[in-house]
């Protein structure tokens, strides 16, 4: 099991509860697709992908973008069992989407850039590591079922 | 994954406006890293104080950003122009190379956070494609 400091959990819910979900969740996506081309194998219905522009201008990604954001809602809410909590959506990603685990990561990543360009200094080194360890057992989580 | 004549403008151009806030850059980056990935102290233990934000790491980062810097003026040769650097942390550095991804992760996020209007989608794959290059070149000697 995860050990969590006061800290860490205090900052991951203040976190969550402070982001615009409809800005943070369609920017992390996007620069997930820009900076990483190869992670647009998995949108092939989602319309035109085929350069920076055409997926900063299209919908179908803003609202996926949104919907990934609040899958890390059970998380917050159930820090102490988040493993537990993404079984089926791991198997889900493994079984149907058949998405590379690794791409979890980048995604990981992404959020936590779009996370600094909103709230600049005030995303301090400490803040940072909490977020990136909550992430990180998620992306971990989500890669569990995987066989 | 090369560089196209277009990533390298974006790149030096975007590090171009950065270079007043480069030195801010490099010793908040270097601090994020000791603070988000613990285990990279481990490079630092000749240091009395390895933690996030202390004078040695904020030094170190400034100069590791001096480096980078250096790289954006060998951007159409990184092999041959960080050959030297590269024997260095090759040889006597030794530092596994997978910690130069982990850097350029915190630079991002610094760069995200200093200039969250310039640092667009298009900036952020372009300056992440050039670290990248970068990290491969400093890797280039170690086996």
């Amino acid at each position: 099991m995860v050990e969590w400091t006061e800290f860490e959990r205090d900052t991951i819910k203040d976190i969550f509860s402070k982001i615009d979900y409809d800005v943070v969740g369609p920017a992390a996506l996007t620069r997930c697709l820009v900076v990483y081309p190869w992670t647009r194998r998995y949108f092939g219905n989602f319309g035109a992908l085929y350069n920076a522009e055409a997926i900063m201008g299209n919908e179908m990604v803003a609202n996926h973008g949104k919907k990934v954001l609040h899958g890390l809602d059970r998380a917050v809410k159930n820090m102490d069992h988040i493993k537990e909590s993404y079984c089926e959506l791991s198997q889900l990603h493994s079984d149907q989407f058949h998405v590379d685990p690794d791409n979890f990561r980048l995604l990981a990543d992404c959020l936590a850039i779009a996370i600094a360009t909103q709230w600049g200094s005030a995303f301090t080194p400490d803040i940072q590591a909490a977020f990136q360890k909550f992430l990180s057992v998620v992306v971990f989580s989500l890669g569990s079922q995987y066989h | 994954m090369s560089l196209s004549s277009k990533q390298k403008a974006t790149v030096k151009d975007f590090f171009s406006k950065m270079s007043t806030r480069s030195d801010d850059i490099g010793a908040e980056a270097l601090s994020r890293l000791v603070a988000v990935y613990p285990q990279t102290k481990s490079y630092f233990s000749h240091w009395k104080d390895a933690s996030p934000g202390s004078a040695p790491v904020r030094k170190h980062g400034i100069t590791i950003m001096g480096g980078v810097y250096d790289a954006v003026g060998k951007i159409d040769d990184l092999k041959g122009g960080l050959l030297s650097l590269s024997e260095l942390h090759a040889f006597m550095l030794r530092v596994d190379p997978v910690n130069f991804k982990l850097l350029a992760h915190c630079m991002l996020v610094c760069m995200s956070m200093i200039f969250p209007e310039e640092f667009t989608p298009q900036v952020h794959a372009a300056v992440d494609k050039f670290l990248a290059q970068l990290a491969l070149a400093l890797a280039e000697k170690y086996r």
